[in-house]
């Protein structure tokens, strides 16, 4: 090394000694924390905070989720409010129109001709569907107020072992509720496009309060309103349910997500469908026969439905009419 | 009353393992499950931080709000704990929980919830105190014997603390108006709504 590199070496050793940050050498051990992120800081910057573990369990990088919160005032504080609301004025609302308008009757005697409304596939379609969605808005709906309702009543090991079931039960029934809805969806959705009745139909209530008769196909507006509500809400809720159930497809605010969509669908649903089976029982007189037996009289026919009546006009020649059904005089 | 709490410093956290390891093996706690664990954030970087985060037993606990058959319940001593017996394993809890605590046995092929285990805070259940049954279910009731959490307890470097939140909290004060600097008690806005701050 030469001289001069040497003498340099030495001048820079004198100038760091001598300088005045070494003068104060408690200011420059390193603080560990200047490069350090406070948490309340990384929470603010992002909605979670997130690591990594040396463990399997991938769900264990999450360190802290503050809207676990969120996720607990929408369920103890949004959801009941939400589907108790719903169905409670569902409710009020139909006995309001029962206490006005009662049943809709037949304004014309029975004709004693029946004509083939729903075949038995349809029919079966319907039940499936309907006894399935029956048994998950029931679990369900004990998901969200049993333990504020039922629990009191027959106390906590018999609510726990009836919940435990009710939730294999929400589970297991799930699949045949979509098979029912997959078949609705394929079975129904040309009978549900909007036609040139709907509008009047809709603008005046299907004639209900003014006792008129409005002419519609073979589903009035009512009915596809109801069927597009069943098709999406079914939809949303399938999409949904499986989220829940392979719950781990997706992270926790996926998961969560999921559970909004689920209780809000399930509950607006849960109060179409009361609508739906009050129309369909004690609101009009036919209705319920038609699904069973999947025949309803022609004066039926012509009064609800009488563009479809038109387009199926039953001819006791052609077999459209069911020889049985045709009265013996 | 003591109103329990956990508090991990952070800036003393050395990443050592030893507070998931005791708990697993004081508690006997199944394969799968860890109630306690340690996060780093920043890993490898300037600034890297590890967390040993486990149950913070909060005060108006998302968990016990959203179970749907209130299985949980707050001890005297503000632990959370809760019942096996009545749990019946739908995950809301873990939906809600802020922290990731609770956690469940894979019961069939399906990938179906057992009863959900979490960290007790080394309190037990609400079987008899010191019972085999309590033992089994929950773990080792530590509290009943007078003494603190083993993860706290053995902590090398006395990073995680736990007792009494006004005792932790003026320990982890001291500590950050002594040495300057702090990250924060982790955890503890959220689950107590409230901060440490010196």
């Amino acid at each position: 090394m030469p001289l001069r590199s040497k003498a340099c070496a030495l001048a820079l050793l004198v100038a760091i000694f001598t300088s005045p940050a070494w003068a104060q050498p408690e200011n420059t051990a390193p603080n560990p924390t200047a490069q350090s992120i406070p948490e309340q800081q990384l929470l603010k910057e992002r909605r979670r905070i997130e690591g990594r573990v040396t463990i399997p369990d991938r769900n264990a990088r999450i360190l802290e989720q503050p809207q676990g919160r969120q996720y607990q005032a929408f369920h103890e504080h949004v959801l009941p409010r939400l589907a108790g609301a719903a169905i409670i004025l569902t409710l009020v609302a139909l006995a309001a129109f029962y206490a006005r308008r009662g049943p809709i009757t037949l304004d014309r005697p029975l004709r004693g001709v029946k004509i083939t409304r729903f075949s038995a596939f349809e029919r079966f379609t319907h039940w499936l569907t309907a006894s399935s969605f029956i048994v998950l808005a029931v679990t369900g709906l004990n998901f969200v107020f049993g333990k504020r309702l039922l629990m009191p009543l027959i106390g906590d090991d018999a609510f726990s072992a009836w919940t435990q079931w009710t939730k294999y039960a929400h589970d297991a029934v799930a699949w045949p509720f979509m098979f029912g809805l997959a078949m609705m969806i394929v079975l129904w959705i040309g009978d549900n496009l909007p036609d040139r009745y709907d509008r009047e139909w809709l603008k005046q209530f299907g004639g209900f309060l003014s006792n008129r008769h409005l002419p519609a196909g073979r589903f009035n507006a009512g009915q596809k309103l109801i069927y597009w509500s069943v098709v999406l809400g079914g939809l949303a809720l399938t999409a949904s349910g499986l989220v829940l159930m392979f719950p781990y497809v997706f992270d926790i605010a996926g998961i969560q997500f999921a559970q909004y969509v689920h209780a809000v669908t399930a509950a607006i649903l849960t109060a179409v469908i009361l609508a739906h089976i009050y129309i369909g029982t004690l609101g009009m007189q036919g209705a319920l026969e038609s699904m069973i037996s999947g025949e309803v009289d022609l004066a039926w026919a012509e009064q609800h439905h009488s563009a479809w009546l038109a387009d199926n006009q039953p001819h006791p020649a052609d077999g459209h009419l069911e020889k049985r059904s045709i009265p013996a005089e | 009353m003591p109103r329990m709490k956990f508090l991990c410093d952070a800036d003393r956290c050395i990443e050592c393992n030893a507070c998931v390891t005791a708990c697993k093996n004081e508690h006997d706690v199944p394969w799968g499950i860890n109630r306690r664990r340690l996060v780093t954030i920043n890993d490898g970087k300037p600034g890297e931080r590890s967390i040993s985060m486990a149950c913070m037993h909060c005060t108006d606990a998302p968990c016990a709000a959203v179970c749907p058959v209130n299985c949980f319940y707050t001890t005297v001593d503000g632990v959370v704990l809760h019942s096996k017996d009545l749990c019946i394993g739908c995950g809301y809890c873990f939906y809600a929980c802020p922290f990731g605590a609770p956690q469940y046995p894979r019961l069939t092929g399906f990938g179906s919830r057992g009863k959900m285990d979490k960290c007790t805070f080394c309190a037990g259940g609400p079987e008899t105190d010191l019972s085999q049954a309590e033992y089994a279910k929950y773990g080792r009731n530590r509290l009943a014997e007078g003494k603190l959490p083993l993860c706290a307890e053995m902590c090398s470097t006395k990073s995680l603390l736990a007792g009494d939140g006004d005792i932790v909290a003026r320990i982890y004060k001291e500590r950050v108006v002594t040495r300057g600097y702090s990250s924060g008690a982790w955890g503890w806005q959220t689950a107590y709504k409230e901060a440490v701050s010196a």
